[in-house]
C-alpha cells in the first residue's frame, strides 16, 4: 500500500506536501517491519530541524528506531495523540498516525524525495541501502 | 515424538501470587534467637506509630511458603539447568569455585567503611584483577567501579569527553556502526554526543569508505564492537584506529565479545584507547537475574588521568592504598569501589584458568559456535558468509517462506527444553537468530540443541501451525507484549470483594 499522492524517503518516512507545508509519518512497510509500536517520541512544536537529522523515535516490541527528517523545516504541529495511542501507527500509518506538520524550509530539497513508484521499487528490492 | 517432547519439566499447575494464597490465622514463623538484647517495642517506638495488623498481609503456613518459592524456582531457566545460547550475552556456566571464593568470611563479611589497613586482602584482589584485565586486554590502567556494561560505556565516553576537553575542544559526535549494541548510541547521547551511524558493508564489517565520508574534526571517537555483533572479526580495526588517531579521535571498544579472543588478540595492540569488559559475560560472574553485573573500563595511559577516583595504587612495601588525589578524574561513578563480590569471582576464574586456560576457553567458544554453524547451515539461512568467531547469526528467511517467523521458532525451542537464542538482533539482519553457545557446553548438549533446531526447521515445512502456536508445554503461552508495553501494569491490587477481617 503506497499512496501515489505522497512522496517518500529511503528511511521509510512519507511526506504529504501542501503548499509551503508538509505532513510527515512512517510508511505501511515501516510499521509492518517494526511490528507492534508501543511508544512514539516526537519533537516539540517550534523546533527547527535539518533534513536527515533525527526528529523522533518509534519503539516497537522488537526495536527502537530513529525517525529522520525528510526536509529541513520548522515543526508547526505534533500529533500528540500518538503518545497515548501508539497502536495507531500500526493501524493507520498514512492517516491518523501522521507525526508532524512542518513549514518547508528549503523547497529545493523536495527533488530528493522519492515518488511512489521509486519507493515501491525500493521496498521491492528489500527496502534497505546496504 | 521424542523423549524431550513428552517430558514436562514442571508441575503443570499455575501458581498464584503469595498475596492471593493462604487464609487468615495460618502462620509459619520460626525466628532465630536474637543475638542482641531484647527490648519491648513500646520502649523503642511511640505507641501511635505501632499498628496491630497490616491489611492484606498474607497468612500462610510454612509448607505453603516453601512450596510457593520452590515452585517458582522450578520455573527458572538458568545456566545450571542447560544451554543458554543468547548471542552477545555470553551465558557461560559459572564455576562453583567462584562462589566458594566469594563466600569466604574475609570477603563476604567485609564492610565498605573499614579502614585501608583492615582491607588489604580485598584491595589486593582488586589490584590483581586490574593487573590481570590490563594484561588480557593490552591496556594500561583499569577502573573496576562501573556496575554493568552500559555503565562502563558511559564511564568510558565521559573519559573521552574529558580527554578532548583537556585539549581545548570537547568535539561533537561519536561514530557508531549499525551493528552495534543498542546501548552504544544511547551511551554516546547521555555523554552529550551525537551518535552518527556507520553502515556495514556486504561482508558484515565496518565500511571504510563510509567511515572516511563521516570522518571530520568534530568526531570525538568511534565505538566498535570486536568481534562485532555478527561474530565477525573487524579485520580492518588497525586501519580504522589509524584513521581515527589521524584526526585526533579515540577508539572505544565494546568488550562484550571479548570471550572470542582472550589470550589470542589484545585490543590494546590493535589501536583501542578505551574499552569496557563485562565480567558477567567473559569472566563467568552471574549474568542477568543471577547477580549484579560489573563493567570494568580499561584505558591507555593517555586516558588514565581521567579514570574515576579512587584508583588502587601499590606502595613500595607492596601494600595497596586508595588514591583519591586525581585532579583530572571524571569523579566517582559508583559507591564503594564497584561490585566487589564480582571482582573476587572474576579473579578466581582468571587464576583458576591461567593464561593457557583463558586462551583455551576462547578457542573452545569459537569451536563450539563453528560446530553449531556447520550443523545448522542449510536448514537456516546464514545472514553473512564470512567466517565467524564465538557466535553465529542466522535469519528466518527459509522459514518465513512457510509463514513462520523468528519469534515462533524461539517459542517452539522452549518446548524442546532450551532457552531461545537472541532474536531480532543485530538489526542489520532481518529476522535474526543469534546463537552463542559458549565454551562451557559439552558436545552432547550442543547436539541436543542442534537436533531441536533441525526438528523445528522441519516442522516449519510440515506443520507450521504447531510452530506458530508454540509454546505448548508451558503454563502460560504467548503474552501480549505490545499491550504490556503500551499499558504496563506496575502494581498488584487486591481483587475487589468483601474486605478481609
Amino acid at each position: 500500500m503506497i499512496p501515489d499522492d505522497l512522496r517518500y524517503t529511503k528511511e521509510h518516512e512519507w511526506v504529504r506536501i501542501d503548499g509551503d507545508q508538509a505532513t510527515i509519518g512512517i510508511t505501511e512497510f515501516a510499521q509492518d517491519e517494526l511490528g507492534d509500536v508501543v511508544f512514539v517520541e516526537l519533537p516539540p512544536a517550534g523546533s527547527r530541524i535539518d533534513a536527515n537529522a533525527v526528529f523522533g523515535t518509534v519503539e516497537s516490541v522488537k526495536a527502537v528506531s530513529d525517525l529522520f527528517m525528510p526536509l529541513t523545516g520548522e515543526v508547526l504541529e505534533v500529533n500528540t495523540a500518538l503518545v497515548d495511542a501508539p497502536e495507531r501507527v500500526n493501524e493507520d500509518p498514512y492517516g491518523d498516525a501522521w507525526m508532524i506538520r512542518i513549514r518547508i524550509g528549503d523547497v529545493s530539497e523536495l527533488d530528493a524525495l522519492l515518488s511512489s513508484e521509486d519507493y515501491g521499487r525500493f521496498i521491492a528490492a528489500g527496502g534497505s541501502e546496504s | 515424538m521424542t523423549r524431550r517432547d513428552r517430558v514436562a519439566r514442571h508441575a503443570s499447575l499455575n501458581e498464584r501470587l503469595v498475596f492471593e494464597k493462604g487464609s487468615p490465622g495460618r502462620r509459619g514463623s520460626d525466628l532465630s534467637a536474637a543475638d542482641f538484647p531484647r527490648r519491648e517495642l513500646s520502649e523503642l517506638i511511640d505507641d501511635e506509630l505501632v499498628r496491630d495488623s497490616i491489611d492484606g498481609m498474607p497468612s500462610l503456613a510454612e509448607s505453603e511458603v516453601v512450596r510457593h518459592f520452590t515452585r517458582l524456582s522450578d520455573w527458572n531457566y538458568h545456566v545450571d539447568l542447560g544451554l543458554y545460547p543468547l548471542g552477545s550475552c555470553t551465558m557461560k556456566y559459572n564455576p562453583k569455585v567462584n562462589e566458594k571464593i566469594a563466600r569466604m568470611d574475609g570477603f563476604a563479611d567485609l564492610h565498605p567503611y573499614l579502614p585501608e589497613s583492615l582491607v588489604q586482602g580485598a584491595l589486593e584482589v582488586q589490584k590483581r584483577l586490574e593487573e590481570c584485565l590490563a594484561e588480557i586486554t593490552g591496556m594500561d590502567r583499569v577502573t573496576l567501579q562501573p556496575a554493568a556494561g552500559a555503565h562502563g560505556e558511559l564511564t568510558g565516553l565521559m573519559m573521552v569527553r574529558a580527554y578532548h576537553e583537556s585539549r581545548g575542544r570537547g568535539r561533537r559526535s561519536i561514530l557508531v556502526p549499525d551493528s552495534a549494541h543498542g546501548t552504544n548510541p544511547a551511551s554516546a547521547r547521555i555523554a552529550g554526543y551525537e551518535a552518527v551511524h556507520v553502515p556495514s558493508n556486504a561482508k558484515g564489517t565496518l565500511d571504510l569508505d563510509a567511515l572516511d565520508r563521516l570522518t571530520n574534526p568534530d568526531v570525538a571517537g568511534i565505538m566498535v564492537t570486536n568481534p562485532n555483533t555478527l561474530g565477525i572479526f573487524e579485520g580492518e580495526i588497525a586501519r580504522i584506529a589509524e584513521r581515527m588517531h589521524a584526526i585526533g579521535a579515540l577508539v572505544y571498544m565494546d568488550g562484550a565479545n571479548m570471550n572470542a579472543m582472550m589470550g589470542v588478540a589484545r585490543p590494546g595492540d590493535f589501536g583501542v584507547d578505551v574499552l569496557h569488559l563485562n565480567l558477567h559475560k567473559t569472566f563467568s560472574t552471574p549474568h542477568g537475574g543471577g547477580g549484579p553485573g560489573a563493567g570494568p573500563v580499561a584505558v591507555k595511559d593517555a586516558l588514565a588521568p581521567f579514570l574515576p577516583a579512587p584508583l588502587i595504587e601499590r606502595d613500595g612495601d607492596g601494600r595497596c592504598r586508595l588514591d583519591d588525589e586525581r585532579p583530572e578524574s571524571i569523579g566517582r561513578v559508583k559507591a564503594f569501589h564497584g561490585q566487589f563480590g564480582m571482582h573476587s569471582r572474576a579473579l578466581a576464574y582468571i587464576l583458576a584458568c591461567g593464561p593457557n586456560g583463558l586462551r583455551e576457553a576462547s578457542e573452545t567458544a569459537v569451536l563450539n559456535a563453528a560446530y553449531v554453524r556447520s550443523k545448522l547451515e542449510g536448514a537456516y539461512h546464514l545472514a553473512y558468509g564470512a567466517p565467524t568467531l564465538h557466535e553465529v547469526v542466522f535469519s528466518d528467511r527459509f522459514q518465513a517462506a512457510h509463514g513462520v517467523h523468528v519469534m515462533d521458532i524461539a517459542k517452539r525451542l522452549i518446548d524442546y527444553g532450551f532457552h531461545p537464542p537472541t532474536i531480532a538482533f543485530p538489526l542489520v539482519v532481518r529476522g535474526a537468530i543469534m546463537i552463542e553457545p559458549t565454551e562451557t557446553e559439552s558436545r552432547e548438549e550442543l547436539d541436543a540443541f542442534i537436533d531441536a533446531m533441525l526438528k523445528i526447521a522441519r516442522e516449519c515445512e510440515t506443520d507450521p501451525d504447531r510452530v506458530r502456536s508454540a509454546p505448548h508445554t508451558t503454563r502460560v503461552g504467548r503474552v501480549d507484549e505490545a499491550e504490556a508495553a503500551r499499558k504496563p501494569v506496575l502494581r498488584w491490587r487486591p481483587p475487589a470483594g468483601p474486605a478481609a477481617n
